[in-house]
């Protein structure tokens, strides 16, 4: 980007000095008699980071040279076998990611790279369809995963005391990872749990109907590499119904 | 159950029924052997368009008739069976896949044959990771009994399947979209037409069903189609999974046969509203159904055409129940902050009208409404409708508009109290998201509004 004057040559017109000496106008008063709320400052901060993420830096990177980057054989194998499965090799880029985030906790820089080198696309590519994705963790985050679902079937039995209690166990304010990594909360959209509500995805296996104290329980369980909720799990549920049923033959 | 009629769900829990050997113990896999020895492909098809059977993931159109869509010839045709259930409400494809993964895989073979699909994908939600592991199991079981591969049966013919996993998004459950993200993209919908029949997958000839649907395609193709239409009524043949959940006893999911009044469901089967409560109304047909009042719902059949003409719709059937302690202004923000979640941010209409209702739905939570705003809420449900690529942003503008239009006056107490004691909740996932993948900046200038 080319400054419109060129640097060196911007001179000032006013001494900056007298602006401070300028007395404060007054706050304009609005139409309810209110105040205009000020921003504060470190919120303008924030405002002017995520604008200044949005800024491209420099061209994109291209498609890695294979030879430049080394991958992992297993990771390498496990990506090419899901490209063998298509008929095209960018079906293989959910497979691919999820085989980079199983590998390293998360999508790394790194790890996308590697498997951008292993499908002959570029790793912009593999971000932008990772960052579409809510299950792709686009940073680090804590150990074990804690998925709340606070949609309505949950929302309607408790969710959001659920979602609470999970965040007060791994000792964190609303939602994100605990101090000593082990923990990672947050809250989901619908699971499709909604029969044992209220009820968390807990390293993608469900776990339902759950209490507050379910919810300690389960957070020093992972702590300690117990074994989680034994009784909650929902593949060790029957379907509802059952006796009586009229059954049919197909 | 008195009142379940158990054919997908026979034997259920039956131990071990994920495996193959005691699902062909059970009479599994009889029903490709029909289809492939005794039946030519035309044979199989006029079958499954004789059968009536509707589409169960919601959209209720005849599985036979979209399946002869698919031109002939002998260019690469695929099958994807549409496993991305993310329907707030909807946990019966769950169920099917986890308990009984061969019925489905029996299914999409048969479908295959009858649509002359080469090439078959099951795309499954990321978030059933169980089920997902499961199906792979069983996938490979299915190869090695040689029900799938190069040579079907020894019948020569070609059938490969692949079980896909997403990796959570609720646009991916829209067909379009499913195919984009099959194709390794963002799963943004696609302009229909063209149709996924004729340029659905790598632009090749597709079908696209939902799980349930192809797991009775067996039962059809075993029993004969006059079996079949026997149950249910004659514009909804068969039967229903039906999911329920909310405030009700025995949340679960039930299989009726498609007209039995929706009270049995709610009532009998799911064992009706908690102690001491009563039901104030619910959505029949998963969260982007119009919701119905208890007066106005419970008695009517629960069938397509029925809950139609009730002026809500069945969709996938999952019911979704609310009682008195429910304010429904509270209600509508958790289903309109669901699809603004869920928004792709492809159409304008939806990912800001979303976006608008939401925040409008939130001043009334605070207090902060004036009376205009539910004039505006309105509007912006209008607007939506049918101007989008696909139904998602409807999804949100259909219960939302239902629930200002029936529950007016609990919208109007909000704009004059706010809901007191009301819990916002947090914004799924953490640091919102929204439009999908965007990074929304933190809540910016809230200059002049206090």
């Amino acid at each position: 980007m080319t400054p419109l004057i060129p640097k060196g040559k911007r001179e000032w017109t006013v001494d900056p000095g007298h602006i401070h000496d300028a007395p404060e106008p007054s706050p304009m008063p609005d139409e309810q008699g209110q105040v205009g709320v000020e921003i504060p400052p470190e919120e303008i901060e924030v405002l002017q980071a995520a604008t200044e993420e949005r800024v491209p830096h420099g061209e994109p990177a291209p498609v890695p040279e294979p030879a430049s980057v080394e991958v992992p054989k297993e990771l390498a194998d496990q990506i090419r076998r899901s490209m063998s499965r298509y008929p095209r090799k960018r079906s293989a880029a959910i497979p691919a990611l999820w085989a980079v985030q199983r590998r390293y906790g998360w999508c790394t820089p790194e790890g996308i790279n590697q498997a951008a080198a292993v499908m002959g696309v570029t790793p912009g590519y593999l971000e932008s369809v990772a960052s579409f994705y809510d299950l792709f963790r686009l940073e680090p985050e804590g150990e074990h995963q804690v998925l709340v679902c606070t949609n309505i079937s949950c929302w309607l039995r408790g969710a959001d005391r659920l979602l609470e209690s999970f965040s007060d166990a791994a000792g964190i304010e609303g939602q994100g990872s605990s101090e000593d990594g082990k923990l990672f909360v947050r809250s989901f959209e619908c699971l499709g749990g909604c029969d044992i509500a209220p009820m968390a995805s807990i390293d993608e296996r469900y776990y339902g109907p759950l209490t507050e104290e379910d919810a300690r329980t389960a957070a020093e369980q992972l702590r300690s590499g117990q074994e989680v909720l034994p009784g909650k799990r929902l593949e060790d549920r029957k379907a509802a119904g059952g006796p009586n049923a009229k059954e049919v033959e197909g | 159950m008195a009142g379940e009629t158990r054919m997908l769900f026979r034997h259920i829990d039956e131990p071990g029924l994920a495996s193959i050997d005691t699902y062909r113990r059970l009479g599994g896999y009889s029903a490709i052997d029909k289809a492939f020895k005794q039946m030519s492909p035309e044979d199989v098809l006029k079958e499954l368009e004789g059968s009536g059977l509707r589409g169960r993931g919601g959209a209720a159109f005849s599985m036979g008739t979209k399946a002869s869509f698919l031109p002939r010839g002998d260019m690469d045709k695929y099958l994807c069976c549409n496993a991305d259930e993310s329907e707030p409400g909807a946990f019966k494809d769950r169920e099917l896949m986890q308990k009984n993964p061969h019925q489905l895989i029996e299914g999409i073979i048969i479908a295959a044959r009858a649509a002359g699909a080469n090439r078959c994908f099951i795309f499954i939600r990321g978030e059933y990771d169980l089920q997902g592991d499961i199906l792979d199991d069983a996938v490979e079981e299915a190869y090695g009994a040689g029900f799938l591969g190069e040579d079907v049966l020894g019948t020569g013919e070609q059938i490969e399947l692949v079980v896909h996993r997403g990796a959570g998004a609720y646009i991916c459950g829209e067909e379009t979209a499913l195919l984009d993200s099959l194709e390794g993209k963002r799963g943004n919908p696609r302009l229909k037409p063209p149709f996924p029949a004729v340029q659905g997958l790598y632009d090749g000839p597709t079908l696209i069903n939902n799980v349930e649907t192809l797991s009775n395609v067996p039962h059809i193709v075993a029993s004969g189609v006059d079996w079949f239409k026997g149950l249910g009524t004659e514009k909804s043949p068969g039967t229903k999974v039906t999911s329920v959940s909310g405030d009700v006893k025995r949340p679960g999911n039930y299989e009726v046969e498609l007209g039995l009044p929706t009270r049995v469901l709610i009532e009998e089967l799911a064992g009706g509203p908690l102690d001491g409560h009563e039901i104030k109304g619910f959505f029949p047909g998963g969260s982007s159904s119009p919701v119905l009042t208890a007066e106005e719902g419970l008695d009517v059949p629960y069938s397509w055409e029925a809950m139609a003409d009730a002026g809500s719709m069945l969709g996938s059937g999952s019911i979704i129940v609310f009682d008195e302690t429910t304010n429904v202004v509270e209600l509508a923000l958790r289903t309109a902050r669901f699809y603004h979640h869920e928004s792709c941010g492809k159409c304008t209409p939806c990912r800001e009208g979303t976006n608008w209702t939401v925040k409008m739905l939130e001043r009334m939570i605070r207090g902060q409404a004036t009376p205009i705003d539910l004039e505006t809420v309105s509007s912006v449900q209008t607007n939506i409708i049918g101007n989008c690529l696909c139904v998602l942003g409807d999804s949100m503008a259909l219960p939302v508009g239902a629930m200002v239009k029936k529950f007016r006056d609990e919208f109007l107490d909000a704009i004059e109290h706010g809901v007191p004691g009301a819990s916002l909740g947090a914004p799924s996932g953490g640091p919102a998201i929204s439009p999908r993948g965007g990074g929304e900046p933190p809540q910016p200038a809230r200059v002049g509004v206090a």
